[in-house]
């Protein structure tokens, strides 16, 4: 097998695994960015998503309208728990919304225990999704996974910049996460601004569940606590509260995590999660904006 | 009901108006324990600027802030065309027409100028209302039309302050709350901010201003309160209050005991 192949190879899976870690970083981003808070049960509408989507298409939906729904769900969910559990607890200071956001963490997975038990469900596929495309006699493949993977996170970040940049709601998201202050001055309905934010990370926090179990092959109630921690890692790298910096972040982490697998000894593999957790240490101490330097400016 | 003033020219110099469009009585403001605002009654008639004056500290900033309804006053009313708004949120009040230029500018900086100013007419449906305010902004500030698709964190502090100005005015307000236009300005630029409010203030634009510079501010104003430790201790007519300058620096200071 040539170099250059097993390296392009490593380059399709590095962004298949980094456009999950880019859908969930954007989400965490976010809602860091308008509420400066770190929402742990972010990981949880993955969970929502997969279910979902397992769910409905052991009622026999199709898996199109499964996967739509389940995303769908997974926003609703994130909608529904801003509402009831963030919305009371506003303003109190970060270390309670950090409590805030474990506990509905241990309550939504032990939900998903309660209602799926803890053990993991097979994820079915419809048949299509399991073919791969081979090139070069087989030295590269594309699974439909992968394909879709992209395809669905291209589709989201293209929708997500469009927002951001041509609509009133999404500019005002941007302005209330830069200054929630001005923001309220001029005249930002603040709460549906959060509300919208909550349903759009979710929403896609939902598709990278989707996608998750659709690689992995099965669901389990504490599937999103791994990739929430990637992910987490991911918009740090990037800057915590950028939308661009999170996406960054996101498929910078994929990279690293396939070319430390691929192209390091064999020894050094187990230790990819020890490798990417002393990165997060090393951007938190020696550069705390992430790579894409973002002007801390002082606020009132 | 009071009974409603002569229109004569130079009738109510000095005098309350009979029907203020912003009224603020008994107004009294807490940060924690601290008492930032103790009882103040102010009022400003439609077409009127009024200056507030103060040393730092004194309230100004905090009174203008409770107005629009960023913070939440301990007691007293706010009636903004006879209608309470001190229990409104900020979206409402500016929707009813209160907008506020804050201190320091606070425009978005990641945002363009012309995001900016979009933003400044959030509250607003009238589409064609809005292009038409944006292009006399532009008209009024070329160097923002020049600078539309730019990043408003990379302009200049003058161009900041033209920014927040035109993003407070996309609101169309019937009140224009200014804070501290003139802060950290060039004294140019300084000129060139008050030339521009004195052409609002022909257009018949209301305005309540606070500003640290006093001659600047009562050339402009017609009327002024000065504030001390959150108390109006000096009120009058700005011709009056530029005519007894010993008296405004007292009420700034206070008598010493």
């Amino acid at each position: 097998m040539s170099l250059e192949l097993y390296i392009t190879q490593q380059i399709i899976n590095a962004i298949s695994l980094g456009s999950l870690y880019a859908l969930v970083a954007i989400g965490l981003s976010m809602i860091f960015g308008i509420l400066r808070m770190t929402n742990f049960a972010h990981g949880d509408m993955m969970m929502v998503g997969g279910y979902t989507t397992l769910v409905l298409q052991t009622l026999g939906l199709d898996f199109g309208w499964a996967v739509i729904v389940g995303i769908a769900l997974g926003g609703l969910a994130g909608v529904i728990v801003e509402r009831v559990a963030y919305r009371p607890v506003r303003g109190a200071p970060e270390v309670t919304l950090l409590l805030t956001s474990l506990a509905v963490t241990y309550i939504l997975e032990n939900l998903g225990i309660l209602i799926f038990t803890s053990s993991g469900r097979n994820f079915p596929l419809p048949d299509w999704m399991n073919s791969a495309f081979q090139l070069f006699d087989g030295q590269i493949t594309f699974t439909q996974i992968n394909l879709l993977t992209v395809g669905l996170t291209a589709v989201a970040l293209g929708t997500l910049g469009w927002f951001v940049t041509r609509t009133d709601l999404g500019l005002g998201m941007r302005a209330a996460a830069e200054d929630m202050g001005a923001a309220h001055l001029v005249g930002l309905d603040v709460n549906r601004l959060i509300v919208a934010a909550f349903a759009i990370a979710s929403a896609f926090a939902g598709l990278a569940g989707i996608l998750w179990a659709a690689q992995a092959g099965v669901v389990e109630p504490t599937m999103g606590f791994t990739p929430l921690l990637k992910a987490f890692v991911g918009a740090i790298i990037g800057g915590f509260g950028s939308i661009a910096g999170a996406l960054l972040g996101g498929y910078l982490l994929g990279a690293l995590e396939v070319f430390i697998v691929a192209f390091l000894p064999s020894e050094v593999s187990p230790y990819r999660d020890a490798i990417v957790f002393t990165l997060l240490i090393a951007f938190l101490l020696f550069r705390p904006n992430g790579v894409l330097k973002r002007v801390q400016e002082v606020k009132l | 009901m009071p009974e409603r003033a002569p229109d004569a020219p130079g009738a109510v110099v000095g005098k309350l108006p009979a029907e203020p469009l912003l009224e603020v009585s008994d107004l009294r403001v807490n940060y924690g324990a601290v008492a930032a605002v103790r009882g103040v009654y102010l009022s400003v008639a439609a077409g009127e600027v009024v200056a507030l004056l103060g040393a730092n500290g004194a309230g100004k900033s905090t009174l203008l802030r409770t107005v629009s309804g960023l913070t939440r006053p301990r007691a007293g009313r706010i009636l903004l065309d006879g209608h309470a708004i001190h229990r409104l949120p900020p979206a409402r009040i500016v929707r009813l027409g209160v907008a506020h230029c804050p201190e320091g500018r606070r425009v978005f900086g990641t945002l363009t100028v012309a995001e900016n100013l979009r933003l400044g007419a959030a509250a607003r449906a009238d589409r064609a209302g809005v292009a038409a305010d944006r292009d006399r902004i532009y008209a009024m500030f070329p160097v923002l039309g020049e600078r539309m698709t730019q990043p408003a964190g990379t302009l200049s502090g003058g161009e900041q302050q033209m920014l927040a100005l035109g993003r407070a005015l996309m609101a169309r307000p019937r009140v224009l709350l200014l804070d501290e236009p003139s802060l950290g300005l060039a004294p140019l630029l300084v000129r060139q901010i008050f030339r521009t409010l004195a052409e609002l203030k022909a257009d018949g634009v209301t305005m309540l201003l606070v500003e640290q510079n006093i001659n600047l501010a009562l050339d402009l104003a017609d009327r002024a309160y000065v504030l001390r430790t959150g108390e109006v201790s000096l009120a009058g007519s700005a011709a009056d209050l530029k005519a007894d300058y010993e008296a405004v620096a007292a009420a700034y200071l206070g008598a010493r005991p």
